[in-house]
């Protein structure tokens, strides 16, 4: 099976405390660690287990520049075979529809049975998977958490809905699927994986190769802007408790106890 | 009158679900004057009962009724809408499972821009909106400026808009089943099979009074400890987020959220969890939430009674200590 799973560097939000930057405009980027969007790894890890079982190829792809490079590496370190970077000038500023067809067009390229993206990235969209489907006129499913393989025309996939059930569906291949967390186990990357895969050669891939007319893609092609960042004031009911550790928990004690919180 | 507004209503058993009326408030956000119309999907007595219903808050309801819809499946439904709904019309649909397999590829089909979960809108201007997003699980949120003038698909963040629950109208239903399926081939690539129901676990969290909930900030596995303490200090139950059941170390009867259970404790305690909406979703009947948590900044303490900024693998240890010694001089 030809699998082509489509990755996203993000700032990971379990390693830093996301800031607003001092005019609003964006997100405080110095200093902060970036890592494989934790959708995408599950999806990679996922594509490896099935081309372990069934036989073929993982390629992973990412629309970014230069730096986003590295994602793609720590992914091939895991066990995809290829990875591809589309990458111009053009689609810088791209939003989701921007990005899928940017996808569309690599995906045309080849010659896929499978693409999977993660659920969500970092901007909480859940879109460019299910756009890219839809663009490619290819069956969709999205928070899938379960994935059988019953022949080389179709497979079975589980979809996580509400209260923790899972809706089983058979679909056609090819297809595009959105990967949810928990589907299995991503396997550990270490530093001597990465080294290995450090000289491979990455192609990079720009909206001519791609055929890709510039007023679709980038800031020209996108119907929303972001306007400012801001954090929200917390809740009127949240009373911060402060003072000494001491003050804090004997505070927190006779709450606790007024509200039914210690039986 | 400006551009048409179309609701997709969620519904089961007959009953429309609560999304339903919250989509009427953020519709008269949009466009105080423009006429709403309720797109109801499924087959049978079953849709007859949820299209009666939504006729005495909308304007107009737009029954799709096909036995292929029983139960829904968003790549059948999809090319119905997109022969259906005219052009450069707007479309809100409930940010879940369901509108996040339909609505992404609904606004491909409908050349319409997508403006994906949104919990916060402002009225229709020249053809623009400003609309309220959250990005990296909440941390920060984002005003967005969206030209709609070609058409929109928003899925609305479940919870997020009042119910309009005064509306009593006499709408109009009327049948669209036949002109939705005209020369359209039904989603056959993708079919459904059946529902996995949920396992369930040792504890029945749904049922507990009390919650000591633990998320990502515990760090290991072998930390875990700490929070079985104190939960049997204060008489709880634990439950957790959902990293910690993806990690496999607690089960998955123990989440809480929109992809977990729906627990209505009196007092949850939310330890290292940041607070995204979709652990929110699944707390209900306002509960006292206390919340600890190393950064300030993070979206739980919006939600939370009573915030306090500490590290738990200090603070929890703490405050099991304190209660137990507190326990024993009582006795
Ligand atoms: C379709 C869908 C459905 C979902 N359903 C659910 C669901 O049902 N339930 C659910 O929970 N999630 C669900 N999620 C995931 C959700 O979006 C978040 O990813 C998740 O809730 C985050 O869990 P968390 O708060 O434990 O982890 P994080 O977001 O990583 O937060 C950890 C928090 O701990 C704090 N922290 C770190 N270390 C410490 C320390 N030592 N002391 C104190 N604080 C510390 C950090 O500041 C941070 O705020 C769903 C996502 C999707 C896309
Ligand atoms: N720049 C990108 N390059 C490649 N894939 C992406 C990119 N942005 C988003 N995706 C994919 O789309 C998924 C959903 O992202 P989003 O729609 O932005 O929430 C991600 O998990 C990725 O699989």
């Amino acid at each position: 099976m030809k699998i082509l799973v489509c990755i996203k560097r993000v700032p990971d939000t379990s390693e830093n405390e996301i800031e607003v930057n001092r005019d609003g405009t964006d997100i405080e980027r110095d200093d902060l660690v970036y890592s494989v969007n934790e959708w995408d790894n599950y999806a990679v890890e996922e594509a490896i287990q099935i081309r372990d079982k069934v036989g073929g190829k993982v390629t992973v792809v990412t629309v970014g520049e230069e730096e986003d490079e590295e994602v793609l590496r720590r992914e091939m370190a895991m066990g995809a075979d290829r990875g591809i970077l589309l990458s111009d000038e053009a689609f810088i500023g791209s939003d989701g529809k921007g990005i899928a067809a940017v996808l569309k067009a690599e995906v045309e390229k080849g010659n896929y049975d499978l693409i999977l993206t993660g659920a969500q990235a970092d901007d909480g969209a859940g879109q460019v998977g299910g756009m890219l489907a839809a663009m490619l006129d290819w069956p969709y499913a999205s928070l899938v958490n379960l994935i059988e393989v019953v022949d080389d025309k179709k497979i079975k996939v589980g979809r996580e809905i509400a209260g923790g059930n899972q809706e089983m569906n058979e679909i056609d291949l090819p297809c595009v699927l959105s990967i949810q967390t928990g589907i299995n186990e991503p396997r550990y990357v270490g530093i001597r994986g990465i080294r290995k895969v450090a000289s491979l050669e990455i192609p990079v891939h720009t909206a001519k190769d791609l055929g890709i007319a510039a007023d679709i893609v980038g800031e020209s092609g996108s119907r929303t802007k972001r306007l400012d960042y801001f954090v929200p004031e917390p809740g009127e009911g949240a009373e911060i408790l402060e003072g000494s550790a001491e003050e804090i928990i004997d505070k927190l004690i006779e709450l606790l106890k007024a509200k039914g919180g210690i039986k | 009158m400006g551009q048409q507004i179309f609701a997709y209503i969620l519904h089961k058993d007959g009953v429309a679900d609560d999304t339903a009326l919250e989509l009427i408030t953020a519709a008269n956000i949009l466009n105080p004057d423009a006429s709403i119309t309720a797109v109801v999907a499924g087959s049978g007595a079953e849709l007859d009962a949820v299209c009666r219903n939504m006729g005495s808050s909308f304007d107009t309801v737009w029954k799709i009724d096909n036995e292929a819809l029983a139960y829904i499946n968003a790549e059948v439904i999809r090319p119905m809408l997109a022969r259906i709904l005219p052009k450069e019309s707007i479309v809100l649909i409930p940010h879940e499972h369901f509108g996040m397999d339909l609505a992404p590829g609904l606004s491909i089909k409908l050349d319409a821009v997508y403006l994906p979960d949104t919990f916060g809108l402002s009225g229709i201007e020249d053809g623009k909106l400003k609309a309220v997003r959250e990005e990296y699980l909440g941390q920060v949120s984002t005003h967005v400026l969206c030209d709609i003038s070609k058409g929109a698909v928003i899925s609305v963040r479940p919870g997020s808009f009042k119910a309009d629950e005064n509306r009593k109208i006499d709408g109009r239903i009327v049948d669209k089943s036949e002109e939705a399926l005209e020369s359209v081939l039904p989603g056959e690539a993708r079919r459904y099979l059946e529902i996995v129901a949920a396992e369930v676990g040792d504890v029945d969290i749904t049922k507990s009074d009390v919650l000591v909930s633990v998320g990502r900030g515990i760090e290991d596995q072998d930390n875990l400890e700490i929070i079985f303490d104190l939960a049997k200090a204060m008489g709880a139950d634990v439950s957790c987020s959902r990293p910690i059941v993806d990690a496999k170390w607690l089960e998955k009867s123990r989440q809480v959220g929109t992809s977990g259970q729906t627990v209505k404790p009196k007092v949850y305690m939310a330890l290292g969890i940041s607070g995204a909406f979709q652990h929110l979703g699944g707390i209900k009947g306002a509960p006292f939430i206390v919340a600890v948590n190393k950064n300030p900044k993070a979206p739980i303490f919006q939600a939370a009674d009573v915030g306090i900024v500490d590290d738990i693998l200090d603070f929890v240890p703490e405050l099991t200590d304190r209660i137990n010694e507190m326990k024993r001089v009582s006795y």
